[in-house]
């Protein structure tokens, strides 16, 4: 670890200015962040904790809407009782995740922003794009069992690895973020971005900005949603692949359908079109299928990850028919539904 | 370890809770890390960043500058130390020339240490620890076993392996019979054969390696380290550093899990000692979790078996032949193949062993090492081979049960196999299994039922055990041995209670320090055996002693009684058939003026049936439920039948098998240390990516210890059960997932891909 100054601003607007500096990055709960600086994966010059923000209250908007302080610890956020009323999937998501111990600590806006697990990210003995640029993708030809499929590149296959984002993504959540010039609000489907050219970065947030909160409009799916997640073991390991579904359903017909994926791609992945083909459709599992087929066109292993494709197009469609029979997978029972 | 709760006399097989668990659930029990030391500082290990070659300059002037900085070691600076190979060797190491920490520019392994950085502080030797620059040359590497297995030799060096003890009664004498063997499998009725494979695993106990090194002003050396054995760490560094034995201590009173990885030495240990010898003040090392994944580990392996069988089953060829994983510089070899020919009746075997160097450190032992890795793939086969007659699993076991040892031809001491598979299967309710895979179902999911049969040795080694009645009247009963975590304090309070008539409160059972009587280290599940018995030894000679003494009192009331005629009850001796005539212990030690002591060495020597094979057994039912789909396992149900002799605390006894049982599933379905052969190194290294299972892989385990009295096995009759929780276990889960799905993965652990 190196060394480094820290500093604890009480206002936004001192955040912001402080996190402009070259080297200086945000720590909230902490999860991350020090375990990347303990193996020397980060090495910031300047550590900003942000938790004495006035960022820690979930609050109500028009509508129905919530919006969820980026300091709002998960756990707190996924038994909120407002959450987990209007927004179970989401709730369903965060709960998903880690393990109660970090959900306690991580905080909303960290869970954004988390890196990748990629092991060669964590490992500076090992070339990799993302944490040293231009060195090299060691997963790519390496051990890359939990690495991307859909929307890779030549550089970097390393997935984002949250399980509240896929919730997130779903919800057409937006990103509060204030940066140095003031604030701007980001669709969820643009805050996380592709490795691409340049996969050191990942997501679009600026120099300088943070996340101050996460807005939900409201959505009413009823009972016809899901948050379906295969992984090593069945608690306290990261997606191989996981679904968020969420269906508005008008007597035997979809009316709406949002899918998201977790685990196949460096941000989480939605296809609309594939959302598309469900609307006005009686639902059937040879149209779920034709949809899965369709979020995961172009979708390639590197090896060690080649069966995420085909995991993948049955998890969309076994989820399909969870969110349908509105029968969401439970968290505690680990029989998948 | 003297209990905080009043108690009263423990005897043996009741279900004493843990003496220690207070100290260990409050946090007061102080593990190698946690004793404070006056003027501490902290050494920082770098790690290779190549995985061979060799260094070719450090430059560690930024290191030096950085505040609290004190020293950096690498092998530029080192002082040199006793360089014999035969002073590095620790008293469990194989063959060959043990790896010297900071010992030369090579690098023979990802994450080799090449420098220790000491500063005043943790934080700024782990800062600087950064800044070291190394150069290095890099040479190419093989960590591939496939690759290395070109190169496997045979670990006793003629060219053929045989077992220790051949049997003579073979129609082809062991030894040159593979053609043979080969003819009569091609001959057979029925055949299975196939590659079996086993992913390596790394121990991960929870508490990390840590040492700290004090140098005391005469010259001696003391020693906080995590070692599952004081003593074998004492007298390495008492030969690395020319020091008599007595002049290294090396305390060590509790192990947060060492599943083996603990009987050697770790680099951390000689690392402290010098750093604290360099800069003349006490050094703590404490290794990163990625470090872990620097040292030992299982072995993975590459293991072809054959099996044939005629129309009933029976056995009438087996091929044996497995290539394990060991370093360059040191040859770790395992009992493997030889575990079917043992316990299963079979006239024609072929058994071949051998072992491929990698570019890794030197693989070790881990939990039932060999047997773990030969039976928890053979029983595979065997399933396969069950499937192949076309009998029921459990039913191709028994028409191939043996009561001998089929190797040595010995008869065991005792052998309840038999009742473990029928009570094992009755409670788990095996009749009602419908023999074809895929046929039972519960809702979506296939369930699978299948079991397997686990088999480990009782080992029994020299203990020496102090027992020694203090003035303040509390029993103090002491080896070299460790508890390392199984429950040894606790045994051997309760041994004494028993045999003292003493109070649990008023026994201190000592363990972890080498200054206490001669022990080797605590593994092989020998632990409970060995100083069991050499406590009741210890015992006896107290009591001869302490009546002696009770007699010379003034008008003992004891004055004319013999041994045979006194019992040791309630803190007392009394006379049996007249218990007024009294004395209280406390009041005898008070007397004397001090404490009375005795030292008795249990030996194997005396063990009486020394001609008989000794083992334990389980028989383990697993039930699977598979989303076939998805690829997702749950194990849902495992019931496991031991035969483990005499039950010394059903509690400890029973954690375990649990922690057995769940180490196996972990085999089955999630353990897996995977290399990136390209670079030569571990990448998974953390516990986030290197699974173990969770609270949630656990359903419910069902724990049978069968009866199985044993007079022969030692005077106690105690097996031991460190071990046999896993042997077998991995297999039993494999086997259900075939039954499950009809899918037969041979490959270990079975993620879900696996089943897609
Ligand atoms: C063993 C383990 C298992 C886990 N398993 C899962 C899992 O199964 N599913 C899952 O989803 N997650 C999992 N996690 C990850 C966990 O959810 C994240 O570590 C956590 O959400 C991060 O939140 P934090 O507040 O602790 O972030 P920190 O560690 O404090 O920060 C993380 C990153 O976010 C940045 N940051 C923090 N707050 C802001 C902000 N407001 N604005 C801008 N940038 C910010 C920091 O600069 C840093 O780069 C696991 C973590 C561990 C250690
Ligand atoms: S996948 Fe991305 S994060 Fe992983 S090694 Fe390649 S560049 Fe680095």
């Amino acid at each position: 670890m190196n060394r480094f100054a820290y500093a604890r601003p009480a206002t936004i607007a001192d955040a912001a200015q402080l996190l402009a500096r070259p080297g200086a990055k945000a720590i909230a709960g902490g999860t991350n962040i020090v375990d990347l600086m303990k193996e020397g994966a980060e090495t910031p010059d300047l550590l900003v904790d942000l938790r004495r923000l006035p960022l820690h209250d979930i609050r109500e908007t028009d509508g129905g809407g919530l919006s969820l302080g980026a300091l709002v610890p998960n756990a707190d956020t996924a038994y909120d009782e407002r959450v987990s009323e209007r927004f179970p999937l989401l709730a369903h998501a965060i709960l998903a995740g880690a393990s109660a111990q970090l959900r306690n600590a991580a905080t909303n806006g960290g869970n954004l922003n988390q890196r990748t697990r990629c092991y060669y990210f964590y490992d500076t003995a090992t070339p990799c794009n993302k944490r040293a640029p231009g060195s090299g993708c060691g997963a790519i030809g390496g051990v890359n069992r939990i690495h991307a499929v859909l929307g890779t590149s030549e550089q970097c296959i390393a997935t984002h690895p949250s399980d509240m984002c896929v919730a997130l993504a779903a919800l057409d959540a937006r990103v509060k973020v204030h940066g140095p010039d003031g604030e701007r609000v980001i669709d969820f489907g643009d805050y996380h971005r592709l490795p691409g050219d340049d996969p050191s970065k990942d997501n679009t947030l600026a120099a300088g900005e943070i996340v101050t909160a996460i807005d939900l409009d409201a959505f009413d799916c009823g009972h016809n949603w899901t948050y379906l997640k295969l992984r090593d073991r069945l608690s306290y390991a990261f997606a191989l692949v996981s679904v968020a579904i969420a269906l508005r359903i008008d007597g035997d017909t979809i009316v709406e359908a949002r899918i998201a994926l977790g685990g196949v791609a460096h941000k989480p992945w939605r296809v609309v079109e594939a959302e598309a083909l469900l609307a006005g459709k009686a639902p059937d599992d040879a149209l779920f299928a034709t949809v899965a087929d369709r979020i995961l066109a172009g979708a390639r292993g590197h090896g060690d990850n080649d069966f995420k494709v085909e995991l993948a197009r049955r998890v969309i469609v076994r989820a399909l028919g969870q969110a349908v029979a509105g029968t969401p997978q439970t968290i505690a029972d680990k029989r998948i539904a | 370890m003297a209990t905080a709760l009043s108690s009263p006399t423990s005897r043996i097989g009741d279900p004493l809770s843990r003496v220690d668990g207070r100290l260990k659930t409050t946090g007061l029990a102080n593990y190698a890390a946690d004793f404070p030391v006056e003027g501490l500082t902290y050494g920082v290990v770098v790690s290779a960043a190549i995985t061979k070659g060799r260094i070719t300059a450090i430059d560690a002037t930024a290191a030096r500058a950085a505040p609290g900085v004190i020293e950096i070691v690498t092998h530029e600076n080192r002082p040199d130390v006793v360089d014999k190979d035969k002073v590095w060797q620790d008293m469990v190491a194989p063959k060959g020339s043990p790896f010297r920490p900071l010992g030369d520019a090579e690098i023979r392994f990802a994450q080799q240490p090449v420098a220790l950085v000491v500063a005043d502080t943790f934080e700024a030797a782990r800062h600087a620890a950064t800044l070291v620059d190394i150069r290095y040359e890099a040479a190419s590497h093989v960590t591939d076993l496939t690759e290395a297995e070109a190169g496997a030799y045979n670990p006793k060096g003629d060219g053929t392996y045989s077992p220790e003890k051949s049997r003579s009664d073979l129609a082809n004498p062991l030894g040159n019979t593979k053609a043979h063997v080969e003819k009569v499998y091609q001959e057979a009725a029925h055949r299975v054969s196939g590659r079996y494979t086993l992913a390596p695993e790394h121990h991960n106990p929870m508490e990390l390696f840590a040492s700290t090194a004090i140098w005391k002003p005469d010259g001696s050396l003391f020693i906080h380290d995590k070692t599952q054995g004081a003593q074998n760490s004492a007298t390495y560094l008492a030969g690395i550093f020319g020091l008599k034995p007595e002049q290294v201590h090396v305390v060590a009173p509790f192990m947060g899990g060492g599943f083996g990885v603990g009987l050697r030495p770790q680099y951390q240990l000689f690392l402290a000692a010098i750093a604290a010898k360099m800069i003349e003040r006490p050094v703590k090392v404490v290794m990163t979790r990625q470090q872990m994944f620097s040292h030992q580990y299982r072995p993975n392996v590459i293991y072809d078996i054959a099996i044939a069988a005629d129309q009933a089953g029976r056995l009438q060829a087996i091929r044996s032949d497995c290539v394990g994983a060991t370093s360059r510089f040191e040859t770790f070899a395992e009992n493997i193949v030889d575990w079917c020919a043992r316990g299963y009746r079979c006239d024609n075997i072929a058994l071949d062993y051998r072992v491929a160097p990698v570019d890794t450190y030197t693989p070790g032992s881990m939990r039932a090492p060999g047997a773990a890795t030969a039976l928890n793939l053979f029983e595979i086969a065997m399933d396969e081979l069950a499937y192949e007659v076309g009998i029921d699993p459990l039913e191709l076991r028994l028409v191939n049960y043996t009561s001998k040892d089929e190797i040595s031809g010995q008869p065991f001491t005792s052998k309840a196999l038999d009742k473990a598979y029928a009570e094992g299967a009755e409670r788990f309710g095996w009749s009602k299994r419908v023999h074809a895979p895929r046929a039972m179902t519960d809702g979506r999911e296939l369930v699978g039922w299948g079991m397997a049969t686990g088999v480990w040795e009782t080992l029994f080694q020299a203990h020496a055990v102090r027992a020694r009645l203090r003035p303040d009247g509390v029993l103090e009963v002491a080896t070299a041995s460790a508890d390392i975590g199984t429950g040894t304090y606790t045994i051997m309070t309760q041994i004494a209670s028993e045999e003292m008539g003493m109070p649990v409160d008023r026994i201190d059972a000592q363990l972890g320090d080498s200054t206490l009587p001669k022990a080797p280290v605590e593994g092989g599940s020998w632990g409970a055996a060995s100083i069991g018995n050499a406590l009741v030894l210890a015992c006896t000679a107290l009591k001869a002693k302490l009546l002696k003494a009770a007699r010379k009192i003034d008008d003992s009331p004891l004055a004319n009684a013999a041994i045979e005629q006194v019992e040791f009850v309630g803190g007392q001796i009394r006379v049996k058939n007249d218990p007024a005539r009294a004395i209280d212990l406390t009041d005898l030690v008070t007397t004397e003026g001090g404490p009375i002591e005795v030292e008795e060495t249990g030996s194997p020597k005396m063990l009486e049936a020394a001609k008989k094979a000794r083992n334990t057994h389980q028989a383990v039912f697993v039930e699977v439920k598979v989303d076939e789909q998805l690829g997702q396992i749950r194990v849902t149900r495992v019931v496991t039948a031991v035969a483990a002799g005499r039950i010394i605390n059903p509690k400890t006894a029973r954690s375990q098998i649990l922690g057995g049982v769940v180490m196996g599933i972990g085999m089955a379905l999630h353990e897996e240390t995977m290399m990136d052969h390209r670079l030569g190194r571990f990448m998974n290294h953390n516990l986030a990516e290197y699974h173990v299972p969770a609270h949630a892989d656990i359903a419910d385990i069902d724990v049978i210890f069968v009866d199985e009295p044993d007079h022969e096995v030692n005077p106690l009759g105690i097996k031991g059960l460190g071990e046999i929780g896993i042997v077998g276990t991995a297999a039993a889960v494999a086997n259900a997932i075939f039954h499950a799905t009809g899918v037969r993965v041979r490959d270990l652990p079975i993620t879900s891909d696996r089943l897609l």
